[in-house]
């Protein structure tokens, strides 16, 4: 079987401090991945080493048998990454938002879409507001929106229930069932219970 | 490849339009500066025209440089700028986006500014014409190579270090184009200066985005 993502033998230093070494693992198609550990343990700096965004000190990142560094845009088109900030710009509405970070990632979201996604996040309303006047756990909700448009196979997500309630938690894990069924990769952290029947691996970074 | 870059250029004027206070200001700064210097050196008709080449690029060189930490510091702060890294289309292409929609925020308006101010200091129909074809070609210099600028010194706190950084790169197109007005009023031609100022924008537009492409990938790792 083919093997979608692994990361080889990965280390990650910051400033002088180790903060990991030797982290192996796997994600095939349909599976879960979730990296757990305490606060400082590199949850964050793993996520954006898998993602391209930082080198790792050691090892390798590999998409289908070849270093992710070497495919960069063609690996760039499988992914999707919501790490920390939304990438949601205060000063124009969810749909403008939407819209032109769809157009920034290659692939132009129609507005039919672009509604479908906002009402299924349950956003209807706040479509013309500017972001700036939405709550939190709302500007949370439109950057997870990009979820259902961008078309992506792998999920790179970073803490995405924070600040969102109960009902939208639900929606999420409804969504990461779909993505899941449909063939598609999730890594992601999370202090939260996640109640993925899917098969559904751990890494523990200590 | 064009969607990507419409996308960036599109969000970055309409974050200005929404923004319209920092064109302005900006626009502002550049008039108030060159209209302190008939205050400060008097109001001598030949000394005002002898020097207006020079106040006039100086005074877009600062008002450039005004506008430069914001373009990239606000997408750093709001995560906009990680996507950017991620997206499939190459770095550099969404830089040179980003470089031409702060030309047209910020060096577009100073170029039409610029005749204006150029009367106040009494500069010729023909001397403005040319002031204003050195500025057209001077300008999106001045964006390009403050793109690298503010790719390297993203997530310092140091407006004063972008200007430490770039101005002395500034200073070619500066000699430039001043140059190309003292030669018209000298009764030259200022073709020469001119082409050389169209290379130089040449080899930015070249050089420039795939640098700053770089810094931010270091920048931000």
């Amino acid at each position: 079987m083919k093997v979608a993502l692994e990361a080889r033998d990965l280390a990650c230093v910051r400033g002088d401090r180790r903060l990991f070494s030797g982290v192996s693992f796997c994600v095939d198609a349909g599976e879960v991945l979730q990296v757990t550990g305490r606060n400082g343990s590199g949850k964050t700096s793993l996520l954006r080493i898998l993602c391209g965004l930082s080198a790792p000190e050691e090892g390798a990142v590999c998409w289908n048998g070849a270093d992710i560094r070497t495919l960069r845009e063609e690996f760039a088109r499988e992914l999707l990454y919501i790490g920390h900030q939304n990438g949601i710009k205060d000063d124009l509405t969810a749909v403008e938002n939407l819209r032109l970070a769809s157009m920034v990632g290659g692939r132009p979201a129609t507005d039919d879409a672009i509604d479908a996604a906002l009402r299924g996040m349950g956003l209807a309303g706040c479509e013309d507001i500017p972001c700036r006047f939405l709550s939190q756990g709302q500007k949370r909700r439109v950057a997870l929106c990009r979820l259902l448009l961008a078309g992506r196979r792998l999920w790179v997500l970073d803490e995405p229930y924070t600040a969102l309630d109960a009902a939208a938690i639900g929606t999420m894990q409804e969504t990461l069932h779909r993505h899941l069924d449909a063939g598609g990769m999730v890594i992601l952290t999370t202090h939260q219970e996640v109640a993925l029947s899917a098969r559904m691996r751990q890494v523990h970074l200590s | 490849m064009w969607t990507t870059i419409r996308g960036v250029l599109i969000r970055d004027l309409l974050l200005a339009v929404r923004r319209r206070q920092d064109i302005l200001t900006a626009v502002l700064f550049f008039v108030i500066v060159v209209t302190l210097f008939p205050l400060g050196v008097g109001p001598e008709p030949a000394v005002l025209r002898d020097i207006a080449p020079g106040v006039v690029w100086v005074a877009a060189l600062l008002a450039t440089l005004l506008s430069l930490d914001r373009l990239f510091a606000a997408d750093l702060r709001d995560g906009t700028l990680e996507q950017m890294l991620l997206a499939p289309q190459p770095l550099a292409l969404l830089v040179l986006a980003k470089i031409l929609a702060h030309w047209i925020v910020a060096g577009l308006p100073l170029v039409l500014m610029a005749p204006l101010l150029g009367l106040q200091l009494g500069l010729g129909w023909e001397e403005l014409q040319v002031l204003m074809a050195a500025l057209l070609l001077g300008t999106p210099v001045l964006s390009l190579i403050g793109a690298i600028g503010a790719a390297l010194t993203l997530g310092l706190r140091g407006g004063v270090l972008i200007a430490l950084l770039v101005l002395p790169l500034y200073v070619p197109t500066l000699i430039l184009g001043t140059g190309a007005v003292e030669n018209q009023m000298a009764g030259l031609s200022p073709e020469a200066h001119l082409s050389l100022l169209g290379a130089l924008l040449l080899l930015a537009l070249f050089l420039a985005p795939w640098a700053a492409a770089a810094a931010l990938r270091i920048m931000v790792d």
